[in-house]
């Protein structure tokens, strides 16, 4: 008997879910151009693979920085022994004012609101044990980053009620979501302690409208509730609308230091727009003090190595660096979905309209045998085994609708993403032949119809823009 | 609107154990800038051997700038945050290790959890052995840190394991046992115990009979033992380390079962002086354990630049015995140096062969048997003396008047005035409680009635004035 406890020994840490069988798959089986042409493409890792040319040039002029040095001089041993949880001062400067450089500097952080965490995975969980009971709950809109039914629940034991959102209308939050969201912890017993929302959204690629984002506030404002706004992929807005924090809705509706002032906080990273997953640098940002004073202790129990703080201070601080990364990447990153979706196109698929992240929110629902989960999870398993590209399932993101699916753009190079794009293609084609042949076999008036009507929709407005940019 | 959790104190931060850091961060010792400051013996770094790690450095300068013969490989450690670690690192580790435990344990890297810090493998190890509400012994006196750490957000309750100064804090059978009766009696489950080996505060290791009574107790019970070795690379004087797992080997236990409930903690931060990295780790048999504590890593990943650069360094065993062995050194003439410095001011400690404090017996020095007069004398020691140590009583212990003090994080000559400002205090304490006694006999013939209903240490402070002494401690503050 080994008497574990039950965190230790269940599975709500969620990791058995498809969401990460695909990975598996991948791992067994992965795609290298030269190795193995015919393995499986992972599409399924939000990675920004594409700027860091930009990073290694930076730090091949800049060696003091990663040397432990400063003006030449050794620093090894200060840096050695920090490991104060209110963070390197330099650092933390450096990095609040490269969130406002993101947000076109519209609004302005204070160093003594943010809290380091050893990435935004941290943050999130420290979080939640900062503003909820075990028990409590919090509303997510669906589709939602799989991650956070481990990171949000787990050790926490904190509650996601989904506000459900659809594809009629580009799944944006409404008012009767969010009531009925609301109403659904009620009638489950759960106390709401506040909504928690990705903008840019993981897995839609889309930033939040003003009217999305006034629409929160004024719930949250007549809840009495948090709002957590995960701003992770805020520097990878590439085109219009741009990025709008929600602490510019907050000035603009002139909520300074008012009671729901303190109960935005914000939490951001270096893992997507600098693509640093591994140097694990994630932030709280908080205009509550007590949020501030607990986080900042709970941070010691996941702190950013003194070493990364210092190499990422000296980086930040290069304004002129930060402010080519920042064009260069969105360039880059608008190219790349521009590839992706016309590529998509191609094959006769459509995606929801994004302007931000490393993804796009991809409608498959016209090759699904028919509108349900287990055809969504066939499909997938087809191409992951058939087409040989690793991508997320809707289901695996909590999306209520089947037939969508996340797939990743800046985590491959140019080349790779073109063979994804040939693979897809070709199995789209294959399936609408068959399709029609079986169509034609049971009834030749349908015979007309070459391929489900969604493609054309989708398809049709984009038709005269797209062939311009071609 | 908060959590209880964000909004209590049960993180231990208010404790007066952090008011003295606050007091030494107002007035900060400097030989040159602030010689009258006070001086830091309450932070247990080790700063002895940093040279030896530049100097390292300083040949190696390819692992700083990311590179691998030559080549930059910035990009895949850019990307790298597998919670199973960088290899490299992990069989540098393990390998690390077993040499600190003279090969004489053989460790497997697939059982090995990296955290950020010990901190976090603590707290991880909580979250996967314990429920809300259930309870862990640990021998007192301990590290104040744990407070936070074990019980904070997992709600894990601790029970102290009494241990005193009559068999030099040793654990006993007996006291095991109360110890779990008392948990019982305040309807706590226990899931185990924990130890620090070597101990924190003591400086000691535990001995082959203490570890035989622990797995005694872990099997009788059925409970998990978790030791912190995070000091394990500090023993500089013999009694040789004894690792959990080395005493657990020698044993041949029916019960097999018993290497699921046995847990490691380890860090680089003491032993290599690196807490501002964040490398810690979880060692164990438990395949569960490992499993659930690699997924909740998660929240705590070591940076993978700073795996990269230590799985390099450690790879190197020619520096890695050097170190081993000069940072051992080192940390022996130090340790000496201030238990002569405390000899000299008729003042004895704990026989300590490990760590990076001494534990000081001061129990002499109280005004009376308690915690007030321990909290006293500690106030005294940090505002007249000028000196941040620790009382025992932020350590849980259960005797007043016990204090760690910290050797490592100073320079030599910073320990000496430190020895000369602790001699002055007593010496002063002494001739005025000697003046006192004097005067308490001639009032007790008559004379001087005013100074009689005075405790015995206010004298000292009042007689500043007609002192010569007095300029020498009055400049400290």
């Amino acid at each position: 008997m080994t008497l574990l406890s039950t965190k230790a020994t269940c599975n709500t840490h969620g990791q058995d879910s498809s969401y990460f069988l695909g990975w598996e798959e991948y791992e067994k089986n992965p795609y290298d151009e030269v190795l193995n042409p015919n393995g499986i493409i992972q599409m399924g890792l939000a990675e920004n693979q594409l700027c860091f040319d930009l990073l290694e040039s930076w730090l091949a002029k800049n060696p003091d920085a990663a040397g432990f040095k400063r003006d030449g001089n050794s620093i090894f041993r200060e840096l050695a022994l920090f490991q104060d949880y209110h963070g390197l001062p330099a650092f933390k400067k450096a990095l609040v004012e490269f969130m406002a450089e993101i947000g076109g500097n519209k609004v302005t952080f204070d160093t003594s609101h943010i809290v380091l965490t050893a990435g935004s995975t941290s943050a999130n969980e420290t979080l939640m044990f900062c503003l909820a009971e075990a028990g409590d709950a919090f509303l997510l809109p669906v589709p939602y980053y799989p991650g956070f039914d481990r990171d949000l629940k787990w050790r926490t034991g904190v509650e996601i009620v989904p506000i459900h959102c659809a594809s009629s209308n580009g799944f944006q939050i409404t008012a009767a979501a969010l009531e009925e969201a609301y109403q659904e912890a009620h009638k489950r017993n759960l106390r709401v302690k506040g909504v928690l929302v990705t903008n840019p959204s993981n897995p839609l690629g889309t930033t939040m409208s003003r009217g999305e984002l006034n629409l929160l506030i004024s719930f949250i404002t007549a809840k009495g509730i948090h709002l957590i706004s995960d701003e992770i992929y805020s520097g990878t807005v590439f085109s219009s609308p741009g990025f709008v924090s929600v602490m510019e809705i907050l000035k603009d509706r002139k909520c300074d230091n008012t009671e729901v002032w303190n109960r935005v906080h914000i939490v951001y990273s270096l893992s997507k727009d600098l693509g640093l997953p591994g140097f694990r640098v994630g932030a709280i940002y908080s205009n509550d003090k007590i949020v501030v004073e607990a986080a900042t202790k709970m941070s010691s129990f996941g702190l950013v190595s003194s070493q990364t703080q210092y190499l990422l201070a000296a980086l930040l601080s290069d304004k002129k660096f930060t402010k080519n990364y920042i064009s260069e990447n969105h360039k880059r990153l608008k190219q790349r979905q521009k590839m992706l979706v016309a590529g998509l196109q191609k094959a006769g698929i459509g995606c929801l309209k994004s302007n931000a992240a490393l993804f796009c929110w991809v409608d498959m629902r016209q090759l699904l045998h028919s509108n349900t989960f287990d055809a969504e999870m066939e499909l997938w398993k087809k191409i992951v085994y058939d087409v040989r590209l690793n991508i997320s399932p809707g289901s695996s993101c909590h999306c209520t609708e089947p037939g969508w699916f996340r797939v990743c753009f800046a985590n491959m190079s140019e080349d790779t993403l073109n063979i994804a794009m040939q693979r897809l293609k070709t199995f789209v084609l294959d399936s609408t032949v068959n399709g029609r042949n079986q169509n034609n076999h049971h009834s030749p008036k349908n015979s007309k119809r070459r391929s489900p009507k969604w493609v054309f929709r989708l398809s049709s407005p984009d038709r005269n823009r797209e062939s311009d940019e071609r | 609107m908060l959590s209880a959790k964000a909004s209590c104190d049960s993180h231990g931060q208010d404790s007066f154990y952090f008011l003295g850091w606050e007091e030494y961060e107002k007035n900060p010792y400097h030989e040159v800038q602030n010689p009258v400051g006070i001086i830091q013996m309450g932070l247990a770094e080790n700063q002895l051997s940093f040279d030896l790690l530049e100097s390292w450095l300083g040949s190696n300068s390819d692992v700083l700038g990311l590179k691998r013969k030559g080549i930059s490989v910035f990009r895949e450690l850019a990307l790298f945050q597998d919670y199973h670690g960088f290899p490299a690192f992990k069989n540098e580790m393990v390998d690390f290790m077993a040499k600190l435990r003279g090969y004489k344990v053989a460790f497997d890297p697939n059982n090995l959890v990296l955290t950020a810090g010990s901190t976090s493998a603590n707290e991880t190890l909580m979250f996967c052995l314990a429920e809300p509400g259930e309870a862990f012994l640990l021998p007192t006196p301990y590290y104040p840190g744990f407070d936070r750490d074990l019980k904070w957000r997992t709600g894990v309750e601790i029970v102290p394991i009494h241990c005193s100064s009559s068999n030099d804090f040793r654990i006993t059978e007996r006291a095991l046992e109360e110890a779990y009766q008392q948990a019982e009696k305040l309807n706590l489950k226990v899931k185990g115990v924990l130890v620090t080996n070597p101990s924190n505060p003591l400086g000691s290791t535990m001995t082959k009979d203490e570890l035989n009574l622990l797995i005694d107790f872990a099997v009788t019970k059925k409970v998990h033992v978790v030791s912190d070795e995070i000091y394990s690379g500090t023993v500089f004087d013999s009694p040789s380390f004894i690792s959990l797992t080395e005493a657990v080997t020698e044993r041949s236990i029916d019960e097999t079962d018993i290497w699921n409930r046995i847990h490691i903690v380890y860090s680089l931060s003491k032993d290599l002086g690196l807490p501002g990295f964040r490398v810690g780790m979880i060692y164990s048999n438990n395949q569960t354990v490992v499993a659930a504590a690699t997924k909740m890593s998660s929240f705590g990943l070591v940076s993978s630049q700073t795996q990269y650069l230590l799985s390099n360094m450690l790879s190197d065993k020619k520096f890695t015995s050097k170190y081993i062995e000069e940072n051992q050194r080192r940390l022996k003439r130090r340790k000496e140096m201030l238990v002569a410095g405390l000899r000299g001011a008729g003042i004895g400690c704990l026989n300590s062969n490990a760590g990076l404090f001494c534990w000081v017996d001061m129990r002499h020095l109280l005004s009376s048997d308690t915690f007030e007069a321990e909290k006293e004398l500690w106030k005294r020691i940090i505002f007249e003396v000028g000196l941040n140590i620790s009382p025992g009583s932020s350590c849980h212990c259960s005797e007043p008047g016990w204090f760690r003090m910290c050797f490592a994080n100073m320079s030599q000559e910073t320990l000496k005035v430190a020895m000369r400002r602790i001699e002055a205090f007593v010496e002063f304490s002494s001739s005025t409680a000697a003046a006192l006694d004097n005067c308490n006999h001639q009032r007790a013939a008559g004379r001087n009635s005013r100074r009689s209903s005075l405790p015995r240490w206010i004298l000292p402070l009042s007689s500043y004035d007609d002192h010569e002494e007095a300029d020498r401690t009055l400049t400290i503050h």
